[in-house]
């Protein structure tokens, strides 16, 4: 597979000191080790205002961060630029961070959320749990490629249905553990 | 949910990073608000989970706890560890990368929360339809401030990351010193864009002090209350971010405590547990939990001190002072004031430190007597936060005791609910108005709720209102 032009900045968030909130990290550590051709690598504790110089410097970014929502192993998606609302947190959406790219330094960047499914958030303990390591590795399995291919919108498209077949085959009582694996 | 005939209204917020917190205002059988509580729910975890770790581990163990104020956690611990190895008497070098390090945070921290969280209900009033009363809308009508704010978030988080070694789980301060100096190359870049930090700090400034005094005769009342104040203060009285003595005033300035080793903290403060929260409320232990609450951060600091040490924040300082003609400031929207009189003053550490030759020294560590148990202050961005351990012979935590600046604060951001609530309050029902105010009274104190989680899908701000039998009577979601 050619290398496709362009750059891409992938951001993996969390804290990784409250178990699988570490899943963006993590991505971002494993992605790191790749050294893929331009591909820059980012790790932070959330997202705030200051993203927005590097997400404009950059012709795609993805934003990978662990999710409450436990209907799939990941899921990828593309993102508008939006605002968002906050109550008292300093950080800041993905889309947020996109819209003051654009507003701010009139960036073009293309945004993508790889939200990684958690599944233990409430202890202290710099470790992934087992079905977060699982997911984890489900995850980069789909991003490798597509960060060689940058196919990211017929990746995003097709996300949807491949991964809700994809749950079909997990054990319900072990919804980590694949049927077939 | 009904207490004696009275009526509940919930206001919850569930926001990323920091936390989950819900206000509940209690009303009579007249609707009349009769009291209200803000609930944090705090993770209290920590302290168990860094018992049995070794104690050199400690001051990049707490940076798990926040998101928000990492440096601050990892400065406090590793000022309690300096101390467990009697190394407290820091090398020049060291001291000065740890205050660049904190002068950092503090700079980057306070611009953050002016431009992102506190300017949009500056420029486009508390009443402003929230789909534009956020950063964005910020960006979009005041870009050049916007960009302001996010330049010199970026510029402090450089230098924490120049002083910390990373951005996540920085290793910089460690027991009884510092593991790394400033290379000249690292200093020459931070020179390069200083001149326009300073510029935009007195802009900042500029903002805040005049929109307080143009709006004095709403904010003077709006969520504000005598109460006492609290900070670390120098041994002659000046404001110091890092380093100093513990200093509690009255609401009218006189003294309840000065110069405190903060060491003998637990002589002084004291926690109390109220049953319907999981944080608890600090009270200053000669005055009793009904009368020994206190304030922290930006506006106790103000209050609290002398003077400031450096020119221009000195000056802004008498001017803050000489609107409540030299006694303590006690309006909650002076908070953002303050916080900007204390942005220039980071700035103008951060210059004068700069320009030190000792940060590029290379005596970075320093070691004494062993001790068994240490306290850490530092005054972080919202306020006074306390880190107090205890060390087996095994080099072992086996006590730790965190009272975060938040928690300091739990009274006062409590009765700033409760006022605003009297004061916007009509019927039983959510309006915009009751739920911008809220906000915006508790946004003043910058709280930090910062030891849950933060993962996509958590839910927004939200409100409820209950009747007596517990039934939702109106419910709002942001």
């Amino acid at each position: 597979m050619s290398e496709a032009a362009g750059t891409v900045l992938l951001i993996g968030y969390g804290n990784p000191g409250r178990l699988d909130d570490g899943l963006g990290p993590a991505l971002a550590d494993a992605v790191e080790a790749m050294a893929l051709p331009g591909v820059t690598v980012d790790a932070d504790y959330q997202l705030t205002v200051e993203d927005a110089t590097a997400v404009a410097a950059h012709d795609v970014v993805i934003f990978a961060d662990a999710t409450v929502l436990r209907d799939r192993p990941f899921s990828f998606r593309r993102i508008d630029p939006k605002a968002g609302l906050r109550f008292s947190s300093h950080s800041v959406e993905p889309e947020a961070v996109l819209a003051l790219a654009r507003q701010l330094f009139n960036a073009t960047t293309i945004g993508y959320v790889l939200a990684i499914r958690g599944h233990a958030f409430n202890e202290f303990g710099e470790y992934l749990s087992e079905p977060a390591q699982v997911d984890l590795a489900r995850a980069l399995q789909f991003l490798t490629p597509l960060l060689k291919s940058r196919a990211f919108d017929a990746a995003a498209e097709a996300c949807d249905d491949g991964l809700a077949a994809n749950d079909a085959s997990m054990n319900e009582d072990e919804p980590w553990k694949m049927e077939n694996t | 949910m009904s207490t004696n005939g009275m009526k509940k209204i919930t206001i919850e917020p569930v926001t990323r990073v920091e936390g989950h917190g819900k206000v509940t205002i209690l009303l009579d059988e007249q609707n009349q608000v009769k009291q209200a509580r803000l609930h944090i729910v705090e993770f209290r975890g920590f302290e168990r989970f860094v018992q049995g770790r070794p104690y050199w581990e400690v001051p990049v163990l707490v940076e798990r706890l926040c998101g928000i104020c990492p440096v601050s956690h990892h400065l406090a611990a590793a000022k309690a560890m300096d101390w467990i190895v009697g190394g407290e008497n820091l090398t020049p070098t060291a001291e000065k990368m740890r205050r660049l390090m904190h002068y950092g945070q503090m700079f980057q921290s306070h611009a953050l929360h002016f431009f992102h969280l506190c300017s949009p209900d500056l420029l486009f009033g508390f009443d402003a339809d929230v789909a534009i009363r956020n950063v964005i809308g910020v960006a979009a009508k005041y870009p050049a401030l916007a960009v302001q704010g996010v330049m010199m978030r970026k510029y402090g988080q450089e230098l924490i990351k120049a002083t910390a070694g990373k951005k996540i789980h920085g290793t910089g301060a460690i027991p009884g010193g510092i593991n790394k100096n400033l290379s000249i190359a690292e200093r020459d870049g931070f020179l390069k864009d200083l001149d326009q930090m300073v510029e935009w700090s007195r802009s900042a400034l500029k903002i805040a002090k005049d929109y307080t005094v143009a709006h004095l005769d709403t904010l003077a009342s709006f969520g504000s209350f005598e109460s006492s104040h609290l900070s670390l203060v120098r041994a002659d009285g000046a404001m110091d971010l890092y380093h100093g003595n513990l200093k509690a005033i009255d609401a009218e300035g006189n003294s309840i405590f000065d110069q405190v080793d903060y060491q003998n903290y637990l002589d002084y403060i004291r926690e109390e547990v109220r049953p319907w929260s999981y944080m608890k409320f600090p009270f200053i232990t000669s005055l009793g939990p009904e009368k020994g609450w206190y304030r922290v951060g930006p506006l106790a600091r103000l209050n609290t001190c002398t003077f400031i040490d450096t020119p221009e924040a000195e000056a802004a300082r008498k001017e803050f002072m000489a609107l409540t003609d030299g006694k303590p400031n006690n309006i909650t929207m002076a908070y953002h004031w303050a916080r900007m009189i204390e942005l220039l003053h980071s700035i103008e550490k951060i210059k004068a430190l700069l320009h030190d030759a000792d940060l590029q020294g290379t005596d970075l560590v320093t070691k004494g007597n062993r001790r068994d148990e240490a306290v850490g202050l530092i005054e972080a961005p919202r306020g006074t936060l306390f880190h107090h351990y205890r060390v087996n012979k095994n080099d072992q935590i086996v006590m730790a005791n965190l009272i975060v600046s938040t928690t300091n604060n739990n009274e006062p951001m409590n009765r700033a609910v409760e006022l605003v609530a009297r004061q916007h309050l009509s019927g039983v029902k959510i309006t915009e108005g009751l739920l911008n105010r809220v906000e915006v009274a508790i946004r003043a104190y910058d709280p930090c709720l910062s030891c849950a989680t933060h993962a996509l899908g958590k839910m927004p701000l939200e409100m409820e209102i209950l009747d007596a039998e517990g039934n939702v009577l109106d419910r709002k979601a942001r």
